[in-house]
């Protein structure tokens, strides 16, 4: 921390003037102790009606089947599974950002690992419920689990690939669950200490008795790091497992060994997407623009460069490779996603996927806050159609062209999704209410070495390269927060 | 006789409390804990804290979760119940490997974390036991044992000298809660 030596030309990590230790908890706790805004009050209203829809969407579907789903003899998968790969891919951001960029030591994850991380939680949930529902009796869900049994020796198939994604899935959400709460005690215990009455218990509860000596530091540290080391291949094992439900099929167009790494890009891709819908929205409402800064929105606009474009070379390899293969079945499932009846998907999820991000190429765009806004959104919608496409347009013309037939949604798969992301919505609106959705702790940590104010402080001492000086104060221009006439 | 229990020193700068910490030290003040509410990297050292072995912990987690689980799947696939497909091997080490993996992570976060909050004595619904509320918020807090630290007032003038903002005297050892 103090200690941190950090070159000029680095853009700060935490914007304004007279920021403290103390502002700083201020800022991040004031949406926690005060009465929600009116732009709070509409959000958490649209959503929970959303969620509203989701309850009765889903409970029809347990009550008369997936038979209400729109599912035929031939397309057995469909919004469901687009649902939940398009979730379960979300969530991985979280992850990413807490723990590959806290093992690369990028210390602007700080302000945003916490949004994340609950995003993370949040849409795992969204991804579980879908999985539950589609096996259309729930209540069986428990045979999934290898538990002994009245059956007699009737274990779980641990060489299925679906096996796999129970034990993946269940693992994630608990290890991301886990890192989530264990890196929240000291800052539940900041919410403590300034709380009274009911608060002050619930939260003391909550805080497992945080003190913030310096053992527990040491050890909290240690904790964090070896969790952000196993988390890191555990995000890279459960999409590599979700793509196996495909890849170990010998459906064309599924078949195929590019899906574990195109997969998990893919996920990135739409997780940083999703944690832009976000923050975006949140640093807005929520006052934080010195500690979300354009830094951050450029530094994620730039993952979303890099992955897009694995993502699209990813789309044009599997073209290659059906050619290549010289497999008339898997050249046709490519021919017809691009030219069949689901043409329109795939042109929508190529425009979202493979042009939009390649816009951010352009400085002033990525750094323009309603276009990266806009754009994420073109993101997340061309996610759930690259899933839509893999899934349907495979499964519609299968082998036997006697079987062949269209899927087409019924109301009932329409509720669910609206209402997924519902739920979705809601449940991050109630964790912006009722918990930090800034890490304080980890905020406080870049004070003294990468906030505006020790920069500028290093400039008005004057023991500074000039050229770098000036490159540095060019490139605050960029930041809405920042005042730059402080620096003429 | 004094009431005072804890002598605390209050600073609002991080790097002022190292310098506390180093004057106390200078004069055999042997110091009772630190309170920071972000971790103060290079501390450890300074208080001659030893390194956390929970390491060693999370490996030993992570070694029992991976062998459960294959000793499991091997129970369940290839002695209970070992079904022939096609010829193919029931023993498919292959297969086995990314639920071994999953279980492997699960038993060394949770394992870990367990021990983490056992060492620590952290739990669900534990009174916190804080030595003043800003601890949590904006002040790196020096804790000092008056008991056979006398006398008082050096140790007052040490940390105020070091720039601590407050100097406090406890005559409870915990301020809140209990």
């Amino acid at each position: 921390m103090a200690s941190h030596n950090e070159s000029i030309i680095r853009e700060p990590l935490i914007t304004g003037k007279d920021i403290t230790y103390a502002q700083i908890t201020e800022d991040v706790l004031r949406p926690v102790e005060n009465m929600p805004t009116k732009a709070w009050w509409i959000g958490f209203t649209v959503s929970s009606l959303g969620a509203l829809l989701w309850v009765f969407a889903v409970s029809w579907t347990f009550w008369f089947g997936i038979g209400s789903w729109g599912l035929n003899k031939t397309v057995g998968w469909a919004w469901d599974i687009t649902g939940f790969v398009w979730w379960v891919g979300i969530g991985h951001a979280g992850t990413l950002i807490s723990a590959v960029l806290l093992l690369f030591r990028q210390n602007w994850r700080n302000s945003i690992n916490r949004s994340a991380e609950a995003m993370t939680i949040f849409a795992v949930i969204c991804a579980a419920t879908y999985i539950v529902a589609h096996m259309g009796r729930p209540w069986m869900a428990i045979y999934s689990l290898p538990i002994p049994n009245q059956y007699g020796s009737l274990w779980v198939n641990f060489n299925s690939p679906l096996i796999w994604d129970v034990f993946a899935i269940s693992t994630y959400f608990s290890v991301s669950l886990v890192f989530w709460y264990t890196g929240l005690l000291p800052d539940i215990a900041s919410i403590r200490d300034r709380a009274q009455g009911i608060r002050r218990k619930i939260y003391s509860i909550c805080s497992f008795g945080w003190t913030g000596s310096v053992k527990t530091w040491q050890r909290f540290e240690t904790v964090s790091l070896i969790l952000a080391g196993v988390s890191t291949p555990l995000v890279l094992s459960v999409h590599t497992i979700v793509s196996m439900d495909f890849a170990t099929s010998l459906e064309p167009g599924w078949h195929t060994t590019i899906f574990p790494p195109y997969f998990v890009a893919g996920a990135i891709f739409s997780g940083f997407a999703m944690v832009q819908t976000l923050l975006l929205v949140a640093r807005k409402v929520l006052a934080l623009e010195n500690y979300i800064t354009m830094f951050h929105i450029e530094s994620m606009n730039k993952i979303i460069i890099l992955t897009g474009s694995i993502v699209g070379v990813a789309y044009l390899t599997e073209f290659f490779i059906a050619w290549y293969s010289g497999v008339e079945y898997e050249q046709y499932a490519f021919i017809n996603r691009a030219t069949g009846p689901y043409w329109w998907a795939y042109w929508s999820m190529m425009s979202c996927n493979v042009i939009s991000p390649q816009l951010f190429w352009v400085k002033k765009w990525r750094t323009n806050i309603a276009f990266s806004w806009v754009l994420s959104i073109v993101v997340n919608i061309g996610m759930w159609f690259e899933r839509f496409v893999i899934i349907v347009t495979s499964l519609h013309r299968d082998y036997i062209p006697s079987s062949w037939a269209m899927f087409y949604p019924t109301w009932i798969d329409v509720s669910v999704f609206i209402g997924s992301i519902g739920v979705f919505f809601t449940l991050f609106l109630l964790f912006i209410r009722v918990l930090p959705s800034v890490a304080m702790a980890e905020v406080k940590l870049l004070l003294k070495g990468s906030s505006e104010q020790a920069k500028k402080k290093l400039i008005d001492e004057g023991h500074l390269d000039p050229s770098h000086v000036q490159f540095y104060k060019e490139s605050l221009t960029k930041f809405d927060s920042v005042d730059v006439a402080d620096y003429q | 006789m004094s009431s005072t229990k804890f002598i605390l020193g209050l600073f609002d700068d991080p790097d002022n409390m190292l310098h506390g910490i180093e004057k106390l030290q200078k004069n055999s003040v042997p110091i009772y804990d630190v309170y920071t509410p972000m971790p103060i990297h290079g501390i450890e050292a300074k208080l001659g804290i030893k390194e956390s072995r929970l390491g060693y912990a999370a490996f030993m987690f992570g070694c029992l979760g991976g062998s459960t689980i294959f000793a499991i799947i091997y129970f369940t696939m290839v002695h209970d119940w070992p079904m022939n497909i096609g010829g193919k091997n029931p023993f498919a080490i292959p297969d086995f490997i990314p639920i071994t993996f999953e279980w492997t992570v699960l038993f060394t976060a949770f394992g870990m974390v367990a021990t983490f909050l056992f060492a620590t004595h952290l739990f669900p619904g534990r009174t916190p036991r804080v030595m003043d509320y800003r601890a949590t918020d904006d002040r790196f807090v020096i804790a000092i044992d008056a008991k056979g630290n006398t006398p008082h007032a050096d140790i007052d003038s040490i940390l105020k000298e070091a720039g601590a903002v407050e100097v406090k005297h406890n005559d409870r050892k915990y301020v809140s809660y209990e």
